[in-house]
């Protein structure tokens, strides 16, 4: 076995990043990055050294379904992992994603009022309104953290129903981000080895 | 003759999360490039731990014989 570095504990930051979330909704930017480093180190580096010593979320997933292992260890279904699902579910993410940029800039653009309330799974809305104080910040700012975090959120409780379901790191075989870095990695040794 | 079992991955299945590469023993597991997960057959014992934790269920545990 490997021995511990500093990376390996970066799951607490996982679980401080939600419960933040819970008292005050604007540190939901901090998850940013979250979504730029995987993509900075595979289009800079290479690699997927985010996704394979530094997620906190791929590390919680594997220690808290380590813990419940008596749950079972079963497979998930083959096409979970398959590449159509895969990218389904990223480009189904990015358009979520874009959405969320655009209400983000509707309020921003003063053409829809600032909502207080988190999205879960893109259809529940569940009032979030006392983890920002009005005013606090330009509106669109906190828009865009409510927003953020909703994804955030619903992701993380797909991440562990799958969890629960099937083998500990399932959501990693079809996480978007896994799925951006993994194909940013090929498309990069591919063209070294074009250069070669 | 010498059998040994080592671990083989389905490249073209495994989706680079790294989680083969925690749990093996021998560190015979690795994800170079970021590409998909690679097998050191001289290191691999044939375990199958990184078999059991894989969430992509892409690699299974081959037995090879070697020499005459
Ligand atoms: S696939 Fe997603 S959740 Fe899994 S380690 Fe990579 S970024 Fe983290
Ligand atoms: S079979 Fe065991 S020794 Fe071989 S790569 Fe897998 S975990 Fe490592
Ligand atoms: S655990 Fe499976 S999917 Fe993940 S890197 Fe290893 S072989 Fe690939």
């Amino acid at each position: 076995m490997r021995s511990k570095h500093w990376y390996d504990y970066l799951w607490i930051w996982s679980i401080i990043y939600f419960s933040l979330g819970f008292f005050n909704i604007l540190f939901a930017w901090l998850g940013m990055i979250d979504f730029l480093l995987p993509i900075i180190i595979a289009v800079f580096r290479g690699n997927k050294w985010f996704c394979n010593n530094m997620c906190g979320r791929g590390q919680l997933l594997s220690k808290l379904g380590g813990a419940l292992k008596f749950l079972g260890n079963k497979q998930a279904p083959r096409w979970m992992a398959s590449k159509w699902f895969r990218y389904g579910f990223l480009g189904f993410f990015l358009t979520m994603f874009s959405n969320m940029v655009f209400q983000t800039y509707l309020v921003a653009a003063e053409a829809r009022s600032l909502t207080e309330a988190i999205k879960l799974f893109w259809t529940f809305k569940v009032p979030w309104g006392w983890t920002y104080t009005a005013g606090t910040v330009p509106d669109w700012i906190a828009q865009f953290s409510f927003g953020f975090y909703s994804l955030m959120l619903t992701s993380m409780l797909i991440g562990l129903i799958v969890m629960v379901l099937y083998k500990p790191r399932t959501w990693c075989t079809f996480c978007p981000m896994g799925t951006m870095t993994q194909s940013i990695c090929k498309l990069r040794s591919k063209s070294n080895q074009n250069n070669n | 003759m010498l059998a040994k079992k080592y671990a083989v991955v389905d490249q073209s299945r495994c989706v680079a999360c790294g989680e083969c590469t925690h749990v093996c023993p021998k560190e015979a597991i690795s994800v170079p490039h970021g590409c998909f997960a690679a097998v050191n057959i001289e290191k691999c014992i044939g375990c199958g731990k990184c078999a059991r934790a894989c969430p992509a269920g892409c690699i299974k545990v081959n037995l090879i014989r070697q020499g005459i």
